[in-house]
């Protein structure tokens, strides 16, 4: 069963509704029973090893559903995303979220 | 710490990204707007089209408009010099857009989140701070609070919400 992890740095004000949201959508999904586990990314070393552009980061698996433009530096900052309508974004837009989940996570717990 | 609603607002000139001087005021000014911003951060950025829209509404009215970049652009490559220069050749700025590279405007007037937003009155003394309005997310908001206490210092009447929390990220000091 891939894991389902929210990476958030504590500067930056965005992981407790991007938690909310992705909750919401695995509830939406019938995925209510997978857990999400926070990880504090606290040290520039920290982002380095976890690959971690900003905050928050949705991982599925080890996998990151939304991948960001090649060649984006890490660091304890905040992410920015694109909703769909263009908008600039301290999470992702839910809609996406809910399709990277779909594509990522098998559809019952039977299947895992 | 902050500034106190009521204080004189410590004054400073910063260079644009053109090099020119800018100072905090400059002739007679009904109020000056202050906001400390960035490139990216993706609370400045939401919120970044409404202010500029302020910007442009009140100018007219005697409202000079300053956004300043405080962050350590060497850590944080998109907040650097030439990544303002960028933006504003871009045409994303109303009125000058400030590199505080040394960061003591930003330590001097307790600046902590972008966006950070003061206005000052005619005196220069801080009339309000905080963010421009309830919700990043919400562009029918139009920086209402920003406006309200425009409209008041304007008026020559007590900001009614002369506070309001800032949100954002947070200005990335030098290490």
């Amino acid at each position: 069963m891939p894991g389902v992890e929210l990476l958030y740095w504590d500067g930056c004000p965005s992981h407790p509704l991007a938690l909310a949201e992705l909750q919401a959508a695995l509830d939406e999904l019938g995925r209510p029973e997978l857990e999400v586990t926070l990880v504090e990314i606290a040290t520039e070393q920290q982002a380095a090893e976890r690959a971690f552009i900003g905050s928050p980061t949705v991982l599925i698996g080890g996998v990151d559903p939304l991948p960001p433009p090649a060649g984006e530096p890490t660091g304890l900052t905040c992410r920015i995303y694109r909703r769909r309508d263009g908008r600039y974004s301290p999470t992702p837009d839910p809609a996406d979220l809910r399709e990277a989940l779909r594509r990522l996570l098998p559809r019952s717990a039977e299947e895992a | 710490m902050s500034l106190a609603i009521g204080a004189l607002a410590p004054t400073f000139t910063l260079a644009d990204t053109g090099g020119s001087p800018t100072p905090l005021h400059d002739g007679d000014d009904a109020a000056t707007v202050v906001v400390f911003t960035c490139n990216h951060c993706p609370y400045a950025l939401a919120w970044h089209d409404r202010l500029q829209t302020v910007a442009r509404d009140y100018r007219a009215r005697g409202v000079r408009t300053l956004q300043i970049n405080a962050n350590d652009g060497e850590r944080y490559p998109r907040d650097s010099l030439a990544a303002m220069t960028a933006r504003v050749n871009a045409g994303e700025f109303v009125g000058p857009y400030l590199h505080d590279a040394t960061q003591e405007v930003a330590r001097a007037w307790g600046a902590a989140v972008t966006p950070d937003v003061y206005v000052l009155d005619g005196e220069g003394r801080l009339a309000y701070h905080g963010a421009p309005d309830a919700d990043h997310a919400d562009e029918s908001l139009a920086a209402e609070w920003l406006r309200d206490a425009l409209d008041d210092v304007l008026a020559m009447r007590p900001v009614a919400r002369a506070e309001t929390r800032p949100q954002g990220c947070s200005i990335k000091w030098r290490g």
